[in-house]
């Protein structure tokens, strides 16, 4: 039952853009796809191995300059290349992010809670002034322009609908590889290590490692969304950055129920295609994000643990 | 040598602010173990209410300045009593999530109300700089200065010397001891998120005049506060003070003698640098680490 909606789902989503013949929704779609491959990278951290990291975007962003930078090429003063193709830059670009994942991880994990949230916001903010900052690789505010779309096989993604299946298939192999991380050994030290550290590590669970593992992934994952964002939209500046990202994010996988599989999809559905249905009334944008805050207020005090598994528990309760 | 003496003093009249910033925030997370996302908010909310009541209903500033610092008490006194009350005993995580929701309705309301065009406030101080010896420094910082002393001063007071205060500390070294002395917890949550909230508030009316006021101005300013609490310890009011002083230092020699466009990123860095070396804070007697 469940297998034959999961695989009538997909033949839905795979076959959208020849019965969908709208570029504005299909760019929405695309857009929302790329978000919510990035909500899944966070649904690792947050709501498997319980860390609140509220500096994700910081993994998107390294992935999209990254990527960007490798296959522009760039001159400084140390260090020249030359552009590269677009594949072999969106590898380098998931390299990067999983690597600054590596490191923040070995110095975020020494401390736990509220200080941990403080300091994944510094770490984004330091990599958005260095971004900003750091005119001759990254061209500042004046951001990074013509960034040419991937082209692999002789297929160039430059249209929409091939884009469109590129994010598809990613979304897939995320999803997957997040279900077989979640249900082996390291995911499993990941859940209870969330549940309650003290006990996990007195049955020996390396708690360090395990976050480190989780946070190594979660932001490969996210410098892949980036790198994908990168080479459709083609132009990358520090605004990718901002808080109001990683904000969205949290509220996608929060509101969809942290710590289960389809929780960043619901969740991303929902916050992904929102904006465009509130636009289609004509409503500014800071109404638009006042009606988000006011969500995820709405959604820690009426839906805790989120919509996942509140529709569970009334499917149960209806058979 | 000159320019490192105005350095100082630069650093030594906007630490002033800072260590408001930091106290309010420090204390609201020691008492009420509440991470606050709408700090910024609040001091955004003060800038505006100045601008509001001096620029557009000719009220006088000093007048102002107080009535700034009054709507501040009472919006984060709203705020508990409509967000926080309800959820007392929650998680961390949960209390901010409410938090960051709350952040984005209020700055976005802010950004609807007066738009993102920055807004400047007059003020009534000479133009002309007090000179002393080599340095020289703006009246509006010498007035910005003394009155955030003075507001460091009554808070101290508060807090150590009246009833009130004797409650806070009470609840911050033990809530449900306090609770069984007849310490009403949910008042003083509630006094402490005013008390917090008029610092910050106080902290944008005193800074609002200085530079302008817009509607993500709060941002930087959060981000600040958080840099010096966890500087000087969370949860610790000395530690804030100081650190307030010691984060205005490190931006001033940061911007005067590495490069400006940095000036914001020393916040980040020093959180950064001190929650790898001394992830306690450089202030902190006992569990920090929660």
């Amino acid at each position: 039952m469940k297998a034959a909606f999961t695989i009538a789902g997909l033949v839905v989503l795979a076959t959208l853009p020849w019965w969908l013949d709208n570029p504005y929704i299909l760019h929405v779609l695309i857009v929302t796809g790329i978000f919510i491959i990035a909500a899944i990278s966070l649904n690792l951290l947050l709501g498997y191995a319980g860390q609140l990291s509220l500096g994700h975007v910081a993994f998107f962003g390294i992935g999209a300059y990254a990527s960007s930078l490798v296959s522009l090429g760039f001159d400084i003063s140390l260090l020249t290349l030359k552009p590269k193709p677009v594949w072999m830059a969106m590898l380098a670009g998931i390299a990067a992010a999983g690597l600054c994942g590596w490191l923040i991880g070995r110095i975020a994990f020494k401390v736990r809670g509220a200080y941990f949230v403080i300091v994944s916001i510094s770490f984004v903010e330091v990599v958005r002034l260095v971004a900003v900052n750091w005119v001759e690789l990254t061209q500042g505010p004046m951001a990074l322009n013509n960034i040419p779309p991937l082209s692999l096989l002789g297929i160039s993604f430059l249209k929409k609908p091939s884009n469109y299946w590129l994010v598809l298939t990613v979304a897939v192999i995320s999803y997957v590889l997040v279900k077989r991380l979640v249900q082996s050994k390291a995911g499993r030290a990941m859940v209870a290590l969330a549940e309650n550290e003290p006990l996990a590590r007195s049955v020996g669970v390396d708690v360090t490692r395990t976050l480190v593992l989780a946070t190594v992934v979660s932001a490969a994952m996210a410098g892949a969304a980036g790198a994908l964002y990168a080479h459709y939209i083609r132009i990358v500046d520090p605004d990718v950055f901002l808080f109001i990202y990683t904000v969205t994010m949290v509220i996608m996988v929060v509101t969809g129920g942290k710590g289960t599989l389809a929780g960043p999809i619901i969740g991303g559905l929902i916050f992904g295609l929102l904006p465009e249905g509130l636009r289609a009334f004509s409503i500014k944008p800071e109404i638009q994000w006042i009606i988000y805050g006011v969500l995820m207020l709405a959604v820690v005090y009426f839906l805790p643990a989120g919509i996942v598994p509140a529709l569970k528990r009334r499917l149960r309760w209806l058979s | 040598m000159d320019q490192f003496l105005q350095h100082l003093l630069n650093a030594l009249m906007l630490g002033g602010t800072y260590a408001l910033l930091g106290i309010g925030l420090t204390l609201i997370f020691g008492i009420m173990r509440v991470v606050n996302f709408t700090h910024g908010e609040l001091y955004a909310f003060g800038a505006y209410m100045m601008y509001a009541l001096v620029m557009r209903t000719g009220v006088n500033f000093f007048v102002a300045l107080v009535l700034a610092i009054a709507l501040g008490a009472l919006l984060g006194a709203a705020l508990e009593f409509v967000l926080l009350r309800r959820l007392r005993g929650a998680d961390i995580d949960t209390t901010m999530l409410v938090m960051i929701g709350a952040w984005i309705a209020l700055q976005n309301t802010e950004q609807l109300v007066w738009t993102g065009v920055a807004k400047s406030i007059d003020n009534p101080f000479p133009a002309a700089p007090l000179v002393i010896g080599a340095v020289s420094v703006g009246w509006n910082r010498v007035f910005v200065f003394v009155v955030a002393l003075l507001l460091i001063g009554i808070t101290y007071f508060l807090i150590q010397k009246t009833k009130l205060g004797k409650a806070m500390r009470a609840t911050f070294q033990d809530r449900d001891t306090a609770a069984l002395m007849g310490v009403q917890i949910g008042s003083i949550h509630t006094a402490t998120f005013a008390l917090g909230s008029a610092l910050a508030a106080a902290a944008g009316a005193l800074l609002g005049p200085v530079f302008v006021a817009y509607p993500s101005m709060g941002d930087m300013a959060a981000a600040k506060a958080f840099a010096i609490v966890i500087l000087g310890g969370l949860g610790s009011i000395p530690g804030a003070t100081l650190g307030g002083f010691i984060l205005a230092l490190a931006e001033e020699l940061g911007a005067g003698y590495i490069s400006s466009g940095y000036r914001d990123a020393m916040s980040f860095l020093l959180i950064i640098a001190i929650l790898v070396f001394k992830p306690t804070g450089l202030f902190a007697q006992k569990e920090r680490i929660g």
